[in-house]
Order: structure tokens, then sequence, then C-alpha cells
């Protein structure tokens, strides 16, 4: 598996990406200061790669992948999708671009209207961007789908309420495959889903993306699942990537602090006590970042330095990406 | 989920053909299970079916007096009585119900108009929502009362000379419920908007590449049918009360001219003496707000599909 993804057929290439949410108060509902949601990231997604992203709740997982895909209008920086950026592309040209990246959501509970059928659910994208197929010809591809995903054709005529979790998740995969992606999002996909039925989900996913060639965003604060289907895993914290690196080596020997933090929290089933480092202290507001590494405030290693220094993503001699002075 | 998923094979061509079973037949169904509202829709019928081919057959002319018949009780003659000028009451009730149901249906959908328009807009589009609002509270604030005295003052003989006296009265009637009614469903609904459109599946249907125009349409209208449905309901029946309060005030139609608010009104002084007068456009007026509560019950029921088939 390439480690510089940019060498190979790169699909997804994110430069510089920032995205700012104002924050209003008084009477006068005056800009007061920005949420610094995502801020400077990059990253390149191979053809056919699964990139992982992972980090604790707020760091700006979610955020990133929407504005990935065009679902907020990024602050800065440009999002290259199949060679074209569409960062800032507005209203038509945008549209006619949504066929080539989807999104699957967290919660497949509110991410399907409780008014529609299963079938229309999944042909409203058929309806938006296939004006050419006949009723019939949409009928069968969606029947088509929900085979793929491993469901009973004859259940478009049902409502999402009569479906089960893991069985309207799969609804929301037949939704974003129906239009032919090349790359998907998949936000936490599993989250709201018990264990058993997250294996089936994540299992179907493996799948399609060797039956179909498909590119993954693949967002989870489940670190084992990520290793399980990621190649490379993107590792965030307050709005930044951290550590940047192949699946297997950054679950081997983290090189970032963060990272290191984290993963020394995954439950193991080994006997071998493993030191558990413990971060002090909580996440710094995203309104009101620490200057110089944002980390900095919890991190054991830090110096004087790091408060004066924005730490670059810088490669290191592996092949990695780690943005902290002392990774070596 | 067992029926559909039977193994022989020759279930497929059943369950194909099952694919056409569409949204409106299921809310039918639905709808007729729910005994309310089919009870509502009969009486209602009923009383739209009365009042529209009632004068056909009780071809007695409302407004003709007989000062020997005053104020009698029910007889095969008079089946609801006599006034105190000895006008039939039936026939005064029949030709009654066309302009209060007609006022009461078309205000309703005026209001309904307006009041979901002003709150989708409100709700969806955050530019619009303070200017929409301030206007919705505007006329919150606008005593009703005076604002109609001046309404008709200004318009009456306009609309008169250009509609004829019986449509003009009714057409400003219609509008001026209409216009003066609308807050209450465009809050309720710009409410809901709001909370949909932030729901996932408006996000997923964005991502998509679903045109705004059809996010509303496709998406949060439906999920905001139930507020207008009961808004509606409660509609008809507040607009026919208004007219009879307008007619009462003698802002409305003309006095000679029926309608049920105004037969109510005339009969109330002689409740003692001529219950009838009193008792049969009460009841008109009850019965019909009771059934089109309740077929808004049933319909509002109907289109939810998660308490539908249940």
């Amino acid at each position: 598996m390439p480690l510089d993804a940019g060498k190979t057929d790169t699909l997804v290439s994110v430069r510089g990406l920032s995205m700012h949410f104002p924050i209003y108060a008084g009477v006068f509902r005056r800009q007061v200061g920005v949420i610094k949601a995502v801020d400077e990231v990059s990253f390149d997604i191979a053809r056919g790669e699964t990139l992982g992203v992972v980090g604790e709740s707020g760091c700006g997982k979610s955020t990133t992948g929407r504005a990935t895909i065009r679902l907020y209008k990024p602050t800065a920086g440009s999002v290259v999708i199949d060679g074209k950026d569409i960062a800032l592309l507005e209203g038509g040209e945008l549209r006619r671009l949504r066929p080539q990246m989807q999104m699957i959501f967290q919660d497949p509970q509110a991410s399907l209207n409780p008014r529609m059928t299963v079938g229309s659910i999944i042909a409203e994208p058929l309806d938006e961007h296939r004006p050419d197929l006949k009723r019939a010809e949409r009928q069968d591809r969606v029947r088509d789908l929900l085979d793929r995903v491993g469901m009973n054709p004859d259940f478009a005529n049902r409502y999402p309420h009569e479906f089960s979790g893991g069985q309207r998740q799969r609804i929301g995969i037949a939704r974003a495959l129906a239009l032919e992606p090349k790359f998907i999002v998949c936000d936490e996909p599993i989250a709201a889903l018990d264990v058993s039925i997250q294996a089936q989900v994540v299992n179907l996913l493996e799948d399609l993306q060797d039956q179909l060639g498909l590119t993954y965003m693949f967002i989870s604060h489940d670190l084992s699942m990520v290793r399980h289907i990621a190649d490379r895993v993107a590792v965030m914290y307050l709005g930044r990537i951290v550590e940047l690196a192949h699946r297997d080596i950054l679950y081997e020997a983290p090189k970032h602090p963060y990272t290191k933090a984290l993963l020394s929290a995954v439950p193991t089933v080994e006997k071998r006590a493993q030191e558990r480092i413990i971060l002090k202290g909580d996440v710094p507001s995203p309104a009101n970042p620490p200057s110089g590494c944002v980390f900095r405030t919890r991190c054991p290693v830090a110096e004087a330095r790091c408060a004066a220094e924005i730490p670059a993503l810088r490669k290191l001699s592996d092949g990695r990406q780690a943005a902290c002075h002392f990774a070596e | 989920m067992s029926e559909a998923a039977s193994p022989e094979p020759a279930a497929a061509p059943a369950a194909a053909a099952t694919a056409h079973r569409s949204l409106w037949g299921d809310v039918w169904r639905q709808f007729r299970a729910h005994r309310g509202a089919m009870i509502g829709t009969a009486v209602f019928s009923f009383i739209l079916a009365a009042v529209i081919f009632g004068p056909m057959i009780w071809t007695v002319n409302p407004g003709e007096t007989n000062i020997r018949a005053r104020n009698l009780p029910m007889s095969f003659a008079h089946p609801f009585g006599t006034d105190n000028v000895g006008r039939d009451m039936l026939a005064q009730m029949l030709a009654g119900g066309r302009v209060s149901l007609a006022v009461g249906i078309t205000a309703m959908l005026v209001s309904m108009l307006i009041g979901a328009l002003i709150g989708v807009l409100a709700g969806y589009f955050r530019r619009l929502d303070g200017a929409l609002m301030r206007l919705t509270e505007l006329f919150l604030a606008l005593p009703i009362l005076p604002l109609l005295l001046v309404a008709i003052l200004l318009f009456r003989d306009t609309l008169r000379a250009n509609f004829g006296p019986e449509a003009g009265v009714f057409l400003m009637i219609v509008l001026i419920i209409g216009v003066t009614s609308w807050m209450q469903t465009a809050r309720i609904v710009r409410g809901e908007v709001q909370s949909i459109k932030e729901r996932e599946f408006v996000l997923a249907a964005k991502s998509i590449g679903t045109k705004e125009g059809r996010i509303i349409t496709r998406h949060i209208m439906p999920n905001v049918l139930s507020p207008i449905m009961v808004s509606a309901t409660i509609g008809v029946a507040a607009a026919i009360i208004t007219e009879s309060t307008l007619s009462f005030l003698g802002l409305g139609f003309p006095p000679d001219f029926p309608t049920w608010g105004r037969l109510l009104y005339d009969g109330k002084d002689f409740l003692t003496r001529a219950p009838g007068r009193v008792i049969w456009p009460g009841l008109a007026i009850s019965l019909t707000v009771l059934s089109v509560n309740f077929i808004g019950d049933g319909l509002r029921d109907a289109l939810d599909p998660r308490i539908r088939g249940r």
C-alpha cells in the first residue's frame, strides 16, 4: 500500500482546509469570534483506498468529512476530487458533481425521511440526477440496490420505522450507492449500531469497496474498527491532523504524544498490563485554542518551544506525517 | 416482515405487483380504519349534501315572511318551525349553511395558505426569518375589531361595485378572516420547519444535490403536515364563528341574508318562546366543527406512516 498517495492515483486531495464557524453575541448579534472546527487540514486519498479519521468527540472529524464533500462551504483551502477543485463551486456546477461523492450518516434513524418509503428514499438521487430513467428502470435499479446491500427487494414499499438500526443503515448505504459514486464519506456509520451489527455493516462496506472500487473516508472514534477497515489513519485533535500514517505503523508505534495516549486507551484482551497514558484536563475550546501546538496544554512532553511555534505536519523517516516538534 | 419474505417462487410476481402500492391508497386504507374520521366524514357529507341539494327539494323561499305564522313550533308545514316574522327556519338553515360553509372553508384555505407559506419561508430561510416573524407579531398585535371596521368601511363599496353585493361581501369577509387568522399557523409551522431542517435526512438530501425547492416540498412539507392539519380544522370552526360575529355587528352580510351565525344571533332573543331558533343553527355549527375536527384527526393519523398500520 503506497504511503505517499500523491505519487499514485490520487482521487481526493485536500489542502489547507479550514472550517471556521462565526460566534455571534450581544444585542446586535455582532461577530465576536470564530470556532475553528477544522484548521489547516491537508491529506490525500488514493483511488480505492480507505482513509480512517479518528479522534475524540468535537475534534472536527465530522466537520472535515462534511466540508470535504461540500456540505459546508469551507472558510479556506482547496478540495480537489478527481481533478476538480470543488471548494468554491456553487449551485448547478456543484450539483452536477454531487453524484461522484456521497455520504453515509451516523444516525440511520435520523437520516431517513420517516414519511417516505424505502423505495422513494433510494430513488431520490435517481430522481434528481437521472431524469432519463423510466419509472420501471428506476424501480429495477432500486430493487437491485436493495439486493446489493443484502436486503429483500420487496422491502421497497415499507417505511423506515419498520426496520432495525442495521437495516436502516443498509438503506442509507443503498441510497449513497444509487449514483455510482467514486468517493464515500462514512460519518461514524457504525456508532449508533450494536456491536454484532457493526461487524456486518463494516463487512458490507468492505465487500462493496472490492466490488465497486470505492474510495472511503471512514470517520470513527472506534479505534479497533478503524484498524480493521482503514489503509491509512489520520488522527485529529482540536481541528488539526496530528498524525497521518499507514495503519500498521501507526498502531504499532505511534509517534505523536496524543496518538500514544489515544491508542493506550484501547481495551485489549491480552493479559499484559498496558501502560495507560492518562491525559490531564479537558480539550481546550476551539473558539480560543492554545498558541503554538494545540496539544501542548495536555501534552506530557511539552516544552517552552511548543507554546511559540506551531508544529508543521512533517514527514518522518518511515513515511508517516506527524505534527510534533519532538517526533522522530 | 415474514409475509413479504415468503420463500415460494409463486410469491414473486405477487410481490412485484405490490411495488405499485400507492401512498394515497395507504392513506385511504388507514383513514377508513379511523372510526371517528369515518363518522365525521359521513356527518360532514350529509351537511354538505343538505345545503347543496336541500334547497332544490325544500323549495320554500327563505325570505318569504308570513305575519300570521310567527314563532311556530315544529310541524309538517315547517319542520324546523318559523321565526318572528314567519320565515321558514328549514329554508333559512339550508340557505345559511351554504354561506357559512363556503366562508368557513374558503377562509380556512386562505389562512392556511398564508400561514404555511410564511411559516415555511421564515423557518427555512434564516435571512427572511426576522422580517417575517416581526410581520407576524405585528398582525398578532393588531386589534382585530377596529381593523375590521376600517377595512369594511374602506373596501365594502369598491368590492360591491366590482363583484355584486353578495359576492363582494363574501370576498371581503373571507379575505378579512383569512388575513387576520394565519399567525398561529405561521408560528407553529416555523418552529416545526426549524427543527426538521436540522435533521440528518435534510442534510442527506443536500448531499444528494436535491434543489432547495424540492427539499421543502419533499422533505419539509410532509413532515409539518400534522400541525397544519390541526390548525386547518380549528380554522374552519373559527371562521364560521367569526363570520357570525361580523354579521351580528352588522359588518358582514346584510340582515335579510341568512347565515348560521346570524340565525343564531337573531334567535337568541326568543330563546324561551321558540328554543328551536337557537338549537338548529347551534347544532349545525357544532356538528360541522366537530365532524371537521374528526376528519382532520383521521387525516393526520393516516398521513403519518408511523401510526399507519397500527
